[in-house]
């Protein structure tokens, strides 16, 4: 597995590892039962703080995505919830894949969607509610 | 207890005559996490280290380092066997060899590890049988971080570990410093390096003047600082936007740049009540903190 974290985005290292995780797992990069690294191991190949990690694994075994034993590391646990997760995220894929073409069509270009959708994407949940 | 500081400062202050170089430091460094001092040239950041391993006396105020009063000198001798420690200006005897340096260092330390001691010295490429003094500055920082991280301390304290070294020397003294922070050593070192600092540390803590401006956990930072840029129709209401966790307003014309450290909700919600035409929030990256916090003072 690679996995590849940016620092400079304003999103905590450990829930990027958390996401890439759980997107591994829902594409099938990572299967039931499958191996990570150790904490040590994962945090030197990415030269992060070893917490990062522990924070990673510990947080995603809470969710049920990972199954950490004392000494031999983390194993993926794959459950139907997370196979339907992948569903609705083909879904939603299929409908931005609409939703960009039809902005092309309109004449916009790709970067003017993309900061359109990072600009979106970062209005806090509950004032996308309100409006 | 794994919430314990490693590093407790109240009030700690430095002056040389009428110049403060450290201004009433409370400083709290958790124990088991990488912790960055950031800090301008002369910020006082060598200054506060110093006084932490009883190397300069403080003007006023107190501290501890792994529970030990640093101005008592008989528990200052106590902290230091337990703290690993690599100066600035990486001291060493010129007219030794690596070889010998290396000898003449170990034999001080019972907890001495000759594994890593090999480790590094491969990893590091350093020339065994020449003398220190031969040593290029690259190597001479090298050879001195490889004096510490071979030794088994509770604490790692570094003023600019990655000086003088290349790309690919800083890549391995990261990788060290993951590998000693995964067996439980607490790290504070200060740098310049902020794009390093932002991938490997935990915490950062700046320094500006003497005093602690940031004090926080860079997971923190990340989800709280924002750079809100808005474009109004007429002049922006810059009065409207003096709320708490906005550190920085500037305005060109109809645009209005705001930097937040926390209530970027807010000031999203405020613009959209005062018909802003354009939103724009972006996430800021260390750097940016780094600098706007430093030229705000």
């Amino acid at each position: 597995m690679f996995f590849k974290l940016t620092p400079t985005t304003g999103q905590p290292l450990y829930l990027q590892l958390m996401q890439q995780i759980r997107h591994a797992a829902e594409t099938g990069a990572l299967h039931d039962g499958d191996q990570l690294p150790g904490i040590r191991t994962l945090a030197e190949e990415l030269v992060v703080s070893p917490n990062t990690v522990a924070k990673a694994y510990s947080e995603l075994e809470h969710e049920g995505l990972l199954e950490l034993r004392q000494g031999s590391g983390a194993f993926v646990c794959v459950k139907r919830r997370t196979r339907s997760l992948a569903d609705q995220v083909q879904v939603a894929r299929h409908r931005i894949r609409t939703v960009i073409e039809r902005l092309r069509e309109e004449g916009l270009f790709d970067e003017e969607i993309r900061r359109a959708f990072e600009a979106e994407l970062l209005y806090p949940a509950e004032i996308v509610r309100k409006r | 207890m794994t919430n314990e500081a490693v590093i407790f400062t109240q009030a700690l202050s430095k002056s040389y005559g009428n110049a403060e170089a450290v201004r009433g430091l409370n400083l709290s460094v958790g124990r088991n996490r990488i912790t960055a001092f950031l800090g301008r040239n002369g910020a006082g950041k060598s200054t506060t280290i110093k006084m932490l391993l009883g190397m300069i006396r403080p003007t006023a105020g107190s501290g501890t380092v792994l529970g030990k009063q640093i101005i008592n000198a008989d528990e200052n001798r106590e902290l230091r066997k337990r703290v690993a420690y690599v100066a600035e200006d990486k001291p060493l005897y010129g007219y030794m060899t690596v070889e010998q340096t290396i000898r003449f260092a170990s034999a001080f330390y019972p907890d001495w590890r000759k594994d890593v001691e090999k480790k590094l010295l491969h990893d590091y490429e350093l020339p065994v049988p020449r003398k220190v003094k031969m040593l290029s500055k690259g190597m001479r920082t090298k050879l001195a971080l490889l004096l510490a991280f071979a030794r088994r301390p509770d604490l790692l304290i570094l003023d600019e570990p990655s000086e003088g070294l290349d790309p690919v020397g800083i890549e391995y003294l990261l990788q060290v410093l993951v590998a000693q922070s995964a067996e439980g050593v607490s790290i504070f070192f200060s740098s310049h390096q902020i794009a390093e600092v932002e991938r490997v540390a935990d915490h950062v803590c700046i320094l500006e003047k003497g005093c602690l401006l940031v004090d926080a956990s860079l997971d923190h930072l990340r989800q709280f600082y924002r750079r809100i840029d808005l474009v109004f129709p007429s002049s922006p209401p810059e009065r409207e936007f003096r709320i708490a966790g906005v550190e920085r307003i500037q305005k060109s014309g109809h645009a209005m740049s705001v930097f937040a450290s926390k209530n970027a909700e807010a000031v999203i919600q405020r613009a959209h009540d005062l018909n802003a035409v354009s939103v724009e929030v972006a996430p800021v990256g260390l750097r940016d903190i780094f600098l706007e916090t430093v030229k705000e003072n």
